[in-house]
């Protein structure tokens, strides 16, 4: 391991030379891991994701990472991760479909302690039948547990996403868990150019005084929480309580925006904005959206792209604003559920002109040419325009 | 201990059972179930039902930690989780059964953050959060051999949730979701606990209180410097086996004490309990 120096996440994410790589998505999340200073990281195998925490693994080994270890089932790493977060260190992780599943429960306690866990949802199908093909609906059942959603489209976003949700989570007004996703194997096992910051740098350690909920460590005050608890007593001030925490885990995901326009560029990216015919969505299905675009472009047809990069929280007011100008919005999803079209129809005024598809899933590709064919389609059918 | 000092000027604005748990509280002074009675508890009052015998197993639990200016405790759901905010020491209520693995992620991170002092991390849950929904994660810590603590209120039953039978119900007895009695043994965990890493495990009562508060002060140590520690302790709960509560300790009474160490941890206990200064372990690692 070389001599590592920290520097600022502004440095580190703006100023620092890159350097490129041809990476999987998978070693990109995990070099993202190294710079992002972890202390620890616990891990469950799953493909697509085993890979990634196969590297963080070797890296601890290395040094990178001061403690590392498999457990028992993803219910129980993502208990551990908490308890580890909850005693002050920066913890990584990361799990993918049925592993998702199966540590349900934890996510929404993760935003309810206000702990800044940095988890990888490398999405896959999900059983009966068994698959381990890409598809995410994960997505969409994970956007309502409290934590902060990205949804990166090729190994260099899983790498700057990951780097960027550390310091987005760790903000004290922010402080909440957050889930970066990406496309299973489609991101997981490709290989691309990753432009990578130098490895000897990384962020500055976590510093738990900053924290909403005290670190549980005897160190921090207070060390008795209340004389008369609230858990469980039938009374207003309990459900109070318990309501105007929930609020507030929300409001702190709301505080999160202007730091994702500061750290992220904000919360979507936008090709013609003033175009006739709009794709909008996430993950690599923009990938394959925006050679869509490109295709039909270049026969005259007036398309855009909005690629969603913050499911949680979110652009509401952006995607509203868009949604005023074309006359059909096209959203291509990797899910049988369309969990984004139903984001994007209830925040738009006109909800009529949202056209949810191409839907491919259980491990169907998605190419450009479904997407071109659905959208002529649409249009030969005299859909508004 | 910094930690639980008043900034000046506060004084006379802090609650007065605080007031007295900073200036009469058992944090940094070797105090023991012996003490009871002669300091301010890390407990003051609780809303358990009357007489119960896992309230008392609590308050003499707080009683026994050799350090509980640097404890922290994980609990779970059940009755102890309604205690538990209101003791003076930093204690999890995660989620139900997962408190063995939020223990793992606690203890490593304490061990790295405070690299030169224990700090003690001591799980405390029902029979039903152990033995039957927890089970593997409590395993898997005793298996990994994870240098906490597990102590078992074992009330023979899932009482917060109205008597249903857990793992740890007798064979035979009629209770909630047994109507025709339980059809198989109380789990022998305090046995498989031996085979499964441990190196010291006890079944305990509140009737025998100094011996219970050995106990546990003999787990925690064990536990930072040799292996994981089991503690079981019998808690039988008046409200759903229905006995008067005034009966809580007489049954209490009723069960095994047993004691078992690995060779090293024998050894590491005869040293300290034989040192010049028995009560004041040093908890610098
Ligand atoms: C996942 C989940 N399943 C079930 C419950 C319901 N529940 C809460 S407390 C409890 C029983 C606790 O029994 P035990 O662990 O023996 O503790 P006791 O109340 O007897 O002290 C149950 C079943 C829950 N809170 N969470
Ligand atoms: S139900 Fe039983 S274990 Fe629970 S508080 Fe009452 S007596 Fe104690």
């Amino acid at each position: 391991m070389p001599e590592r120096r920290v520097v600022s996440p502004e440095y580190m994410l703006f100023d620092a030379p890159r350097e490129k790589k041809y990476l999987i998505g998978n070693e990109a999340v995990a070099e993202a891991a190294k710079r992002a200073n972890v202390d620890m990281a616990i891990v469950y195998p799953i493909t697509p994701q085993s890979e990634a925490t196969h590297i963080i693994g070797d890296m601890y080994a290395q040094g990178y990472i001061r403690d590392y270890y498999r457990g028992e089932d993803e219910f129980n790493v993502m208990s551990a991760v908490a308890g580890a977060a909850m005693g002050g260190v920066r913890v990584f992780t990361a799990t993918s479909g049925p592993g998702t599943l199966r540590a349900f429960e934890m996510f929404p306690v993760w935003a309810g302690h206000r702990l800044p866990i940095v988890c990888a949802f490398m999405t896959r199908g999900v059983n009966s039948p068994l698959s381990i093909q890409p598809d995410n609906i994960e997505i969409g059942w994970l956007a309502d547990t409290g934590m902060l959603i990205f949804h990166a489209e090729d190994p260099q976003d899983f790498f700057d996403m990951t780097l960027q949700a550390y310091i987005i989570a760790e903000q004290p007004e922010v402080h909440l868990p957050v889930g970066v996703c990406v496309d299973g194997f489609f991101v997981t096992h490709t290989r691309e150019i990753v432009e990578l910051t130098p490895e000897d740098e990384m962020l500055p350690p976590y510093d738990p005084s900053v924290s909403p909920v005290v670190a549980m460590d005897m160190e921090t005050v207070p060390v008795r929480h209340m004389k008369d608890p609230f858990v469980m007593k039938s009374n207003y001030i309990s459900y109070n309580t318990h309501a105007s925490w929930q609020q507030e885990v929300r409001a702190a995901a709301e505080r999160a925006r202007k730091h994702i326009y500061k750290y992220m560029g904000g919360p979507i990216e936008v090709t013609h904005p003033d175009a006739e015919i709009m794709f909008m969505t996430s993950g690599t299905a923009a990938a394959q959206a925006r050679v869509a675009m490109e295709r039909m472009r270049a026969e005259g047809i007036d398309v855009g792209l909005v690629k969603i990069k913050v499911i949680r929280p979110f652009p509401e007011k952006e995607i509203a604003e868009l949604a005023e100008v074309p006359g059909i919005i096209i959203v291509p999803e990797h899910n049988i559920t369309g969990w984004l079209a139903r984001e994007i129809r209830s925040r738009v005024n006109n909800n009529s002109k949202i056209y949810s598809g191409p839907r491919v899933f259980g491990g169907m590709t998605m190419p450009p040419e479904v997407i071109v064919k659905e959208t002529k389609k649409l249009l030969q059918a005299g859909v508004a325009v | 201990m910094e930690a639980l000092k008043i900034s000046p000027g506060f004084e006379k604005v802090m609650p007065q059972e605080y007031l007295e748990l900073v200036e009469d509280g058992p944090y940094g002074r070797g105090l023991g179930v012996k003490d009871l009675g002669t300091f301010k508890e890390l407990i003051e009052v609780h809303p358990l039902c009357a007489g119960c015998a896992l309230g008392l197993s609590i308050r003499l639990i707080l009683a026994s930690l050799p350090n509980p200016e640097n404890t922290v405790i994980v609990g779970t759901t059940g009755c102890n989780a309604i205690l538990m905010p209101q003791v003076a020491i930093h204690n999890i209520h995660c989620l139900f059964g997962n408190q063995s693995a939020v223990a793992t992620g606690l203890k490593r991170a304490l061990r790295l953050r405070y690299p030169n002092t224990h700090k003690d991390v001591v799980v405390m849950a029902g029979d039903g959060g152990v033995v039957d929904i927890g089970l593997a994660p409590t395993m898997h810590s005793w298996f990994r051999r994870e240098q906490f603590t597990t102590i078992m209120l074992d009330n023979e039953g899932y009482s917060n949730t109205g008597g249903q039978e857990s793992g740890m119900t007798r064979q035979g007895v009629v209770v909630n979701m047994a109507p025709l009695g339980k059809k198989f043994p109380k789990v022998p965990l305090h046995e498989v606990a031996k085979v499964a890493g441990c190196a010291y495990v006890a079944t305990a009562t509140p009737a025998r209180a100094r011996r219970l508060g050995q106990m546990v002060r003999r787990a925690i140590l064990v536990a930072r410097e040799i292996g994981p520690a089991y503690v079981q302790i019998f808690c039988p709960c008046s409200t759903n086996y229905k006995f008067p509560p005034a009966e809580s300790l007489k049954r209490a009474k009723e069960t095994e004490i047993t004691e078992y160490m690995v060779p090293e941890a024998k050894e590491w206990i005869e040293r300290i309990e034989k040192g010049p200064k028995a009560e004041e372990v040093s908890n610098e690692a």
